[in-house]
């Protein structure tokens, strides 16, 4: 796997956040240094063993299908710049 | 002791040491009777724990102007119980950072020195509780070492509990399957007080452990000779371990010998493993995480330009910092199509092998014992030379136990000295930890 702007362009792209043109180079070397690390880990064999999600496991939780108070409107959108009829305002779609 | 006071106080501390993001300025018109004022206590919060009414960033630019709308369940309950919040402490952007420096505010810096690192991430919270005179005790959260690692670098106590034993319900998380909320006390009694209040079931955190409530206070004071100690040789000894850091921390240990605790040096066979898989999963967990910050319901906004995607990509460049950006798109690699095996689904398979390694020495052990940090508490001018992998590697010794979700307690090896006894138990033994960590706390 080469690691090199056009990787990092790539992942950036899959996790929608743009990037400066002068943090590109950085995060190239921080990759190569971090994932030197992270692959220390092939090492071991993992073969059969479950995946630790959790690291103390709790199945199958579920509680009263109650109605209990919920925020008023004003509370709702206290927090926002765009609200327009009663609706969160976004960006289009496409 | 008047909310005004305390106020006053904490508002002095924060000039000199800029321990609080937000300080909670109704303490000025709270009307406490002197007849109250014997039961209140005054406690400081980790940023990124919802406070109705009053402003948490979670130390990111991103929630510069949230007002939470609601408290978090461990703000419920420790109202409850008569603590009132003095403010939000400060702290690494969402808890990405050992230093507390990955800030979008100011450093806190370390009342005993002020030169230095309070530790991270909930640094703030910490350095408070030291250097506060109406204070003892504070919110803390920790991921993979942010509640002991400020804890040791401040000389205070503090307690991360067994995953599932505090609700997390309000708590802006960092990685679901890691986070966990704790407290810092001036001593052990005022940490198990705090804790006493804040843990519990809760049924809107899936996470939550259905238990019986305990009263962890009747686990002070005890006699804990009979308790077997090992020691593990990996993290104590030598490598990667500060010279004066190991001496002190072998002096703690001999002090306990010579009062009548047995203890065993053992290793732990997949040590220089913990790290990178912790980092593996935090990340990945992380980089899911950050995507409910669109610029749309709460947190900053920029003007509506552009489609979903661009106007997503756009508030995300603008408001997260330089360390939040490299955990996104680390953790985002790691779980692409043609990687995810190698990194975050091997990184889960091997936290099974490290919690099964854990769960094999507490069949002989009842406590286990490291140093809390492999180093004093750096200077800020020295976390600026380092590398990001040697900033990382400074969680070596904490990333182990949170990785698994066991308790643990961080004791100051002595008074006033920022090198901590970590104090590591098996799931929902709290009771162990505590017991140790006062005993040490009154032979030291």
């Amino acid at each position: 796997m080469k690691i090199d702007k056009v990787l990092i362009e790539r992942v950036a792209k899959v996790a929608r956040l743009n990037l400066k043109e002068d943090e590109k180079e950085g995060f190239v070397k921080d990759f190569k240094n971090i994932l030197e690390l992270f692959s220390k880990i092939s090492k071991i064999n993992t073969d059969n063993v479950e995946l630790g999600v959790q690291p103390i496991k709790v199945e199958n939780v579920f509680r009263e299908d109650k109605i209990g108070k919920s925020l008023n409107e004003k509370e709702v959108f206290q927090n926002t710049n765009y609200k327009e009829k009663g609706f969160f305002k976004g960006p289009r779609i496409l | 002791m008047k909310p005004k006071d305390v106020l006053q106080e904490a508002k002095e501390l924060n000039k000199r040491y800029n321990l609080f993001i937000t300080l909670n300025e109704n303490l000025f018109n709270e009307k406490a009777s002197p007849k109250n004022e014997e039961k209140i206590n005054f406690i400081s919060v980790k940023d990124n724990i919802c406070t109705k009414g009053l402003r948490t960033t979670a130390g990111s630019k991103i929630l510069e102007d949230y007002n939470p709308v609601f408290d978090a369940t461990v703000i419920e309950k420790s109202k409850k119980a008569k603590y009132i919040v003095v403010g939000k402490t400060g702290m690494d952007e969402f808890g990405f950072g050992s230093f507390s420096m990955n800030c979008a505010y100011e450093v806190p810096k370390n009342p005993l020195d002020e030169t230095k690192s309070c530790g991270g991430s909930s640094g703030g919270g910490a350095g408070y509780t030291y250097a506060s005179k109406f204070s003892n005790s504070s919110i803390g959260e920790s991921t993979g070492g942010s509640i002991s690692c400020p804890a040791a670098f401040c000389a205070v106590v503090g307690i991360t509990p067994t995953y599932g034993l505090v609700s997390r319900y309000g708590l802006i998380d960092y990685a679901n399957s890691l986070d966990k909320i704790g407290t810092f006390g001036k001593n052990v009694k005022e940490a198990v007080n705090l804790l006493n209040s804040i843990s519990g079931y809760d049924e809107k955190d899936s996470t939550s452990i259905n238990k019986e409530k305990e009263n962890y206070e009747k686990y002070l004071g005890k006699d804990v000779k009979k308790l077997k100690i090992g020691v593990i040789k990996e993290y104590s000894n030598g490598e990667g371990i500060n010279f004066e850091v190991e001496k002190e921390f072998w002096e703690g240990v001999k002090k306990l010998e010579s009062n009548g605790l047995k203890y065993k040096e053992i290793s732990f066979r997949l040590s220089d493993l913990v790290l990178p898989c912790y980092y593996i999963i935090a990340m990945c967990e992380a980089s899911t995480n950050l995507a409910k910050f669109s610029g749309i319901r709460y947190g900053m906004a920029k003007e509506l330009k552009g489609n979903f995607n661009e106007y997503f990509s756009s508030v995300r460049e603008s408001y997260f910092g330089k360390e939040t950006k490299k955990r996104i798109l680390l953790g985002t690699f790691m779980r692409m199509a043609g990687y995810r095996d190698a990194y975050y689904i091997k990184a889960l398979k091997l936290r099974s092998l490290i919690t099964q390694e854990y769960k094999k020495l507490f069949k002989e052990f009842d406590v286990l014992l490291t140093p809390t940090m492999p180093i004093l508490p750096p200077k800020f001018a020295e976390i600026e030379k380092l590398s990001t992998v040697e900033n990382y590697m400074c969680d070596i010794l904490t990333t182990g136990p949170n990785l698994s979700g066991l308790p643990m307690i961080s004791v100051p090896v002595k008074k006033d000295r920022t090198v901590g006894m970590h104090f590591i138990a098996d799931h929902l033994q709290e009771n162990k930890i505590i017991s140790i960590g006062d005993f040490y706390e009154r032979i030291r």
